[in-house]
C-alpha cells in the first residue's frame, strides 16, 4: 500500500487530494500506467508526463525511479514558488 | 537558518529589522520580498498551495546548498501560501554576510531555485475564471547558471 498524492491541476483532474494506492508496481512510471488504466480522468491528467513532476518521499524524482521502500509518491506540474 | 511557511502575512520591516541583529560581524544585509502583481490587470485572488512537508524540506535544503556554496552569517526565507490579493506580500529572503558579493549572489541563488525547486503552485483567479499559472522555461533556465 502506497499513498499517493496529487497537487494543483492534477489533483483538480483526478478530484482528490490523496488516496492509498494497492500497487504491485515497482517503477513510478508502472504506477502511472496502473492509474492511466483505472479511469479516463487519470488517463488526462497523466496524458503528458513532460507536464509532470513526481517526488517520492517528498524529494524530487523522475518517472523511472524505482519504489522499492517508497510509502509517499505525489505528482504534480512543474512549481511556481517565490 | 531560519524557514518559515505560513499562512499568515508577515511584516517584512520587522522581519529585515530583527535579523541578524547583536552580530557584529555581519557587514551586509540582502533582502527580496515577493509581492502579489496583478498581471491580467484583473485579479481578485492569487490562491497558492503547497505540499505540507516537502515544502519545508526542500526550502531547508536549497537554504543549506546557499549556505555550502557562500560565507554567510545568517539566512531566513519566509513562503506564504493560501489566499493572497494584489500588493499582498508572497515571500521574503534575507541573507547576512560579512561582504555583500556572499549576501548578493545567496540570496539570487535562493530565489532561483525556490522558484522552482520549491512545491508551491500559483492559481490566479480573475473577472474572467481561474487559472494555474503555469511556470517558465526561463525560470528552469535561470537554474542552470548555478550548475557547478
Amino acid at each position: 500500500m502506497i499513498n499517493v498524492l496529487y497537487f494543483a491541476w492534477v489533483r483538480e483532474r483526478i478530484g482528490l487530494p490523496k488516496e492509498k494506492v494497492e500497487t504491485s508496481a515497482t517503477t513510478v512510471m508502472g504506477l502511472v500506467d496502473e492509474l492511466r488504466a483505472r479511469e479516463e480522468r487519470y488517463a488526462l491528467a497523466f496524458s503528458d508526463l513532460s507536464a509532470l513532476r513526481v517526488a517520492l518521499d517528498q524529494d524530487l524524482s523522475d518517472f523511472d525511479a524505482s519504489l522499492d521502500g517508497v510509502r509517499e509518491v505525489a505528482f504534480f506540474p512543474p512549481m511556481t514558488g517565490g | 537558518m531560519r524557514v518559515v511557511v505560513q499562512e499568515a502575512p508577515f511584516d517584512p520591516g520587522a522581519e529585515l529589522n530583527a535579523f541578524g541583529k547583536g552580530d557584529t560581524d555581519i557587514g551586509a544585509v540582502v533582502s527580496f520580498t515577493g509581492v502579489t502583481r496583478d498581471v491580467s490587470g484583473g485579479l481578485s485572488r492569487m490562491q497558492i498551495e503547497h505540499y505540507p512537508g516537502m515544502t519545508e524540506r526542500a526550502l531547508t535544503q536549497i537554504c543549506e546548498e546557499a549556505q555550502s556554496r557562500w560565507s554567510l552569517a545568517d539566512l531566513l526565507v519566509i513562503h506564504r501560501h493560501g489566499v493572497m490579493e494584489a500588493g499582498d506580500n508572497i515571500m521574503m529572503v534575507v541573507t547576512a554576510s560579512r561582504h555583500r558579493a556572499d549576501a548578493f549572489a545567496a540570496a539570487d541563488f535562493l530565489m532561483d531555485y525556490l522558484k522552482s525547486r520549491a512545491p508551491f503552485w500559483k492559481k490566479e483567479v480573475t473577472v474572467d475564471g481561474a487559472d494555474w499559472v503555469a511556470a517558465k522555461d526561463s525560470d528552469e533556465d535561470a537554474l542552470d547558471r548555478w550548475s557547478q
